[in-house]
C-alpha cells in the first residue's frame, strides 16, 4: 500500500478524476439545456380525450401532453378523484389546454386512470397566436369580414393561403410601424430639439420659427399619409377569421391577423416536423419576442449581449495592455508599484454587483450627469446620457474584467526573450519602439488570452448589467438606421438577463420554462462560438512565434 | 601564426604603479601607426552597484581595422564592449567614470541620443538574436525604425547587406520566410547583415561564433576579412586562434584591466607583459 502511494500513482488518479468529474459536469449542463430546451421547437401531437371529473360527469379535453409524473393514489382520492383499481401509485399527466382567452386556464394536471379514450385526430388544429397563446380546435370553417367562404375539407387549404396573406400584411405593417412612423417620429423629436437649443441660446427669432414650423408641417403630411396607409393594412388584415369547435362543443372565432402559425400537429410526418422543428428554431433566433418574452424570438438579446461583449472588448484590450506595459516595462520597483499591482489583483476579487453600483453611481449619475448638461440640454429633463444604457453597461464590464487582462499580458511581455530586446535597440530603436515592432507582437498570444477570460467572463455577467443598462424589453436596438446609427445611450437587451427574466418574471411560467432552458443553451453556444474565434485568432498568431523557445 | 612558442619574457614592472605602466603600453605598437583611432576611451572605470568591472581602462581601437579583445571570463572584455554603444546603460546600477569617445566626441555626453549612436556602432551578440519576422522585415527592421518604408529603397538596401553577409545567395529565393527557420551560422550572418544594413561606422562582436559549429565559424570568419575594408571591428573572443586568425590588433584585459594592447602579431609572440604570455600559453584562463 505504501509503496503505492509513493510511486505517485494517487495522484495521478486524483487529478485525472478530478478533470473528468468537471467535464461531466460541464457536459451534463450542455445536455441538460439543450434537451430540455430544443425539445420546445418540436411540434407536438394533440390529444382528444374524455375526463372524468370529481362528481362523475365526462367532459372532453383538448391539449398537449406536456409532463408526466407518478403520483400516490391516496392523494387523488384525498382530493376527490375517484380512482379504480388497486395500485398504490399512478400516473399524472400535465396537460396544456391553451385557449387561454377563452378557459381562463392553460396548463393542468390529470391523472391518467380518468382519462379515457385518448386519440390524436388528424384535423386537430394548432394555431400559434400573436395573443393568449396557442389555440386547439377543430376547423369548422374560414370567414371573410364574417361570411363563410370556405368549410369542410376544402377549408385547411383556404386557411392556409389566408393565413399566409395576413402574415405578409403584419409583417408590412410591422415594418411600417417601426421604419417609417420611427423615423417621422425621429425628425419630430429632432426638430423639437432643435427648437428648445435655439431657445436656451436665445437665437428663436421668427425666421427660425417659421423654418422650423414649415419642417414640422411637412412631417406631420407624411404622417398623416403613412397613418392612412396603416387603416387601409389594418382593415385588409382584418378581414379573415377562422371557427373552430374547441373542447366544449363551442364554436370560437379567431381573426387571422392575431395568427402567427396555423398547422395540423397530428397530420405531419417526420419530414414535415422536421421543417417545421428548423422554422422554429430560426424564429427563435431572428424574431424579436412577445407576450412579456415568454413567447417568440430572442434577437435583440442576443444581438445586445454580442454587441456589448464588443464594445466591452474594444475598451478594455487598450487599457489593459498599456496598464500592463507601464507596470512591466516602464515602472521602477518601489513600493508605489508594488502597492498598484496589490490593487490591480484585488480588482479581480470584487463581487460584480459592486461593479454595478460603482457603475451606476459614476459613470451613470456622474459621468453621464454632466454629459448631459454639457452636451444635451435640451433634452433635459429627460436624461440622454444621465441613465443606464449600453455605453455604461460595457465601460462597467471592461473595468470588471481589466485585471485578467493586465495579468494576462504582463505574463505575456515578461516572456520575450531578453536578447530580443537587446537585438532592437542595438539597431538604434527607442524602448517605445522596440516594445511596438517587436515585443507587443510577440506578447500579442497572451493579450488575446486575455481577451478570451475577459469576454467569457463578461458574457455571463449579469448582476451588474441589471443596474447599468440592460432592460426586459427594449423598443429599439442600439443600432439602427437614424444617425449616428449606434446610439450607445440606450438600454439593451441581454441573454442572461433573459434567462432571469423568463425563469422568474413571467406570468406563464409553465410555458416559459424550456425558453428559459433554451436561451441558456443559446447563451453558452454563444460564448463558445466567440471564444473560437479568439481562440483560433491566437493559434494563428502563434505559429509566427514558434521557435523561440530556448532563445 | 603559431601561439605556443615564447621568446621572451616580460620586464619585471613590480615596483612601478601598475596602471602608468599599463598606460605606457597603450597605443598602437604595430605596422600601422597612420591608422586613425575611431573610438578612444580615457581612464574608463565601471561600476556595478559597489563592484568596480572595469579599471581605469585607457585604449584606442583604430579605424577600419579589427581588433580582438582577449581574456579569462569576467575580465571584463564584454562590459567594455557594450561601453561602447552604452547597451550597459539598460543594466540597473550601472556607473561610469571616464570617458568613451567615438571620432572625438564624447558619447556619454547629456546632449547624445542613444538611439543615433547605436545606429553608428552596431552589435551583433553571442546567441543569434533574429527577430521572429520574415528574413527581409529582419533586414529591413533597422531601416523602417529611421523611417525609410519605401519598397524600392528597401529591397536594394536588403539586398546589399545580404550581400555583404554573405548570405544573399542561400536566402534570396525565401525572403519571406521566417528568421527563426535558418541554420545557427545562417542566423548569425543575417544578424550582422541586419546590423551592416545601417551603415554603421563600427561593428562591436561579442563572441559572435561561441554558439556556433566549426564550418559556420569559419564563414563568419571569413566573413569579418571582408567586412573590415568598410568598417571598424572590434570582437570579443574566447578563442585565441581565432583572435590571431583574425584581427589585426588584440587587447588582453584582466580583472578589469587593459593589460597589453597591440598588434595581434607581436601580442602573440613576443608580449610584454608576463600575465599575457601566461594567459596564451594557457597557464591560466
Amino acid at each position: 500500500m505504501k509503496e503505492w502511494v509513493k510511486s505517485g500513482t494517487p495522484w495521478i488518479w486524483g487529478t485525472a478524476g478530478g478533470l473528468a468529474v468537471a467535464l461531466v459536469m460541464v457536459f451534463g449542463v450542455l445536455w441538460l439545456t439543450a434537451a430540455r430546451g430544443l425539445i420546445y421547437f418540436w411540434p407536438s401531437q394533440v390529444v382528444e380525450t374524455t375526463f372524468v371529473e370529481k362528481d362523475g360527469s365526462k367532459i372532453r379535453l383538448i391539449g398537449e401532453i406536456k409532463e408526466q409524473e407518478e403520483v400516490a393514489v391516496r392523494r387523488l382520492v384525498e382530493s376527490g378523484f375517484k380512482i379504480p383499481g388497486d395500485d398504490k401509485f399512478t400516473t399524472r399527466y400535465l396537460l396544456k389546454l391553451g385557449n387561454r382567452d377563452v378557459s381562463g386556464f392553460d396548463f393542468k394536471w390529470y391523472p391518467a386512470p380518468l382519462l379515457t379514450d385518448l386519440t390524436y385526430p388528424k384535423d386537430m388544429l394548432t394555431v400559434e397566436r400573436r395573443e393568449w397563446g396557442n389555440f386547439y380546435g377543430h376547423l369548422k370553417s374560414v370567414k371573410e369580414n364574417g361570411t363563410v367562404v370556405a368549410e369542410g375539407d376544402a377549408a385547411m387549404q383556404e386557411l392556409e393561403k389566408r393565413v399566409e396573406r395576413a402574415r405578409k400584411l403584419f409583417d408590412e405593417i410591422f415594418r411600417t410601424e417601426k421604419q417609417d412612423i420611427g423615423d417621422v417620429n425621429y425628425a419630430l423629436e429632432q426638430l423639437r430639439l432643435k427648437e428648445r437649443r435655439l431657445q436656451l441660446e436665445g437665437k428663436f427669432d421668427d425666421a427660425a420659427k417659421q423654418a422650423i414650423g414649415k419642417q414640422r408641417e411637412t412631417a406631420n403630411a407624411s404622417f398623416a399619409e403613412i397613418q392612412a396607409r396603416l387603416e387601409k393594412l389594418r382593415a385588409e388584415i382584418g378581414r379573415d377569421s377562422l371557427s373552430a369547435e374547441v373542447m366544449d362543443g363551442k364554436l370560437v372565432d379567431v381573426p387571422l391577423a392575431k395568427v402567427s402559425e396555423v398547422y395540423r400537429a397530428n397530420a405531419m410526418g417526420v419530414a414535415d416536423k422536421i421543417g417545421f422543428y428548423f422554422h422554429k428554431l430560426h424564429q427563435f433566433i431572428t424574431e424579436d419576442p412577445r407576450e412579456a418574452n415568454t413567447e417568440g424570438g430572442i434577437f435583440p438579446a442576443i444581438f445586445g449581449t454580442v454587441m456589448m461583449v464588443i464594445l466591452m472588448s474594444i475598451m478594455v484590450m487598450p487599457l489593459g495592455v498599456m496598464a500592463a506595459v507601464y507596470m512591466r516595462e516602464y515602472a521602477g520597483h518601489g513600493l508605489l508599484i508594488r502597492i498598484i499591482r496589490i490593487a490591480v489583483n484585488n480588482l479581480a476579487g470584487v463581487p460584480s454587483i459592486v461593479y454595478g453600483v460603482f457603475g451606476l453611481g459614476f459613470f451613470v449619475y456622474f459621468l453621464g450627469g454632466n454629459i448631459d448638461q454639457l452636451f444635451f440640454k435640451e433634452s433635459l429633463p429627460a436624461p440622454t446620457f444621465g441613465s443606464p444604457g449600453i455605453l455604461w453597461a460595457s465601460l462597467t464590464l471592461a473595468i470588471l474584467t481589466l485585471p485578467v487582462v493586465i495579468v494576462a499580458t504582463e505574463e505575456g511581455l515578461a516572456r520575450v526573450p531578453r536578447s530580443l530586446r537587446e537585438g532592437s535597440l542595438a539597431l538604434g530603436a527607442t524602448k517605445a519602439e522596440t516594445l511596438w515592432r517587436t515585443v507587443l507582437p510577440m506578447a500579442s498570444p497572451a493579450m488575446m488570452t486575455g481577451l478570451i477570460l475577459a469576454v467569457a467572463r463578461a458574457a455571463g455577467e449579469t448582476a451588474p448589467l441589471m443596474l447599468v443598462g440592460v432592460v426586459k424589453l427594449a423598443p429599439s436596438l442600439p443600432l439602427d438606421g437614424h444617425f449616428p446609427y449606434l446610439h450607445l445611450e440606450r438600454q439593451f437587451m441581454h441573454l442572461g438577463f433573459h434567462i432571469y427574466d423568463v425563469g422568474f418574471q413571467s406570468p406563464n411560467v409553465e410555458a416559459a420554462r424550456p425558453l428559459v432552458y433554451a436561451t441558456a443553451f443559446l447563451l453558452v453556444l454563444v460564448i463558445v462560438a466567440l471564444n473560437l474565434a479568439a481562440v483560433s485568432l491566437r493559434n494563428r498568431l502563434r505559429e509566427n512565434y514558434r521557435g523561440l523557445e530556448g532563445m | 601564426m603559431s601561439t605556443l612558442n615564447m621568446t621572451k619574457t616580460p620586464p619585471k614592472t613590480h615596483a612601478m604603479d601598475m596602471s602608468a605602466a599599463l598606460e605606457r603600453e597603450h597605443g598602437r605598437e604595430g605596422a600601422d601607426r597612420a591608422a586613425p583611432v575611431c573610438i578612444e576611451t580615457k581612464n574608463l572605470n565601471l561600476y556595478y552597484g559597489a563592484t568596480q568591472a572595469l579599471m581605469n581602462v585607457s585604449v584606442q581601437i583604430p579605424k577600419q581595422r579589427v581588433t580582438a579583445f582577449i581574456g579569462p571570463s569576467g575580465c571584463g572584455k564584454s562590459t567594455l564592449l557594450r561601453c561602447f554603444n552604452r547597451m550597459n546603460d539598460l543594466v540597473d546600477n550601472c556607473r561610469i567614470e571616464g570617458k568613451v569617445l567615438l571620432d572625438n566626441d564624447d558619447i556619454y555626453d547629456r546632449a547624445v541620443k542613444v538611439a543615433l549612436l547605436r545606429r553608428r556602432v552596431g552589435m551583433v551578440f553571442q546567441k543569434p538574436n533574429p527577430f521572429p519576422k520574415s528574413i527581409f522585415e529582419n533586414v529591413a527592421y533597422g531601416l523602417r525604425i529611421m523611417g525609410v518604408n519605401d519598397k524600392k529603397t528597401l529591397s536594394e538596401t536588403v539586398e546589399g547587406a545580404l550581400r555583404g553577409a554573405a548570405l544573399w545567395n542561400e536566402v534570396k529565393d525565401r525572403l519571406n520566410s521566417n528568421g527563426l527557420s535558418l541554420s545557427g551560422g545562417q542566423q548569425q550572418r543575417l544578424v550582422i547583415a541586419r546590423a551592416i544594413a545601417l551603415e554603421p561606422e563600427v561593428l562591436l562582436l561579442d563572441e559572435p561564433c561561441s554558439a556556433l559549429d566549426p564550418i559556420a565559424t569559419a564563414k563568419v570568419e571569413e566573413l569579418l576579412y571582408e567586412l573590415k575594408d568598410r568598417y571598424t571591428i572590434v570582437i570579443v573572443t574566447h578563442n585565441m586562434q581565432q583572435a590571431a586568425r583574425v584581427s589585426d590588433f588584440t587587447a588582453f584585459m584582466h580583472l578589469g584591466e587593459m593589460v597589453e594592447f597591440t598588434d595581434t602579431n607581436t601580442l602573440f609572440t613576443t608580449p610584454k607583459m608576463e600575465r599575457t604570455s601566461d594567459y596564451i600559453t594557457g597557464r591560466f584562463g
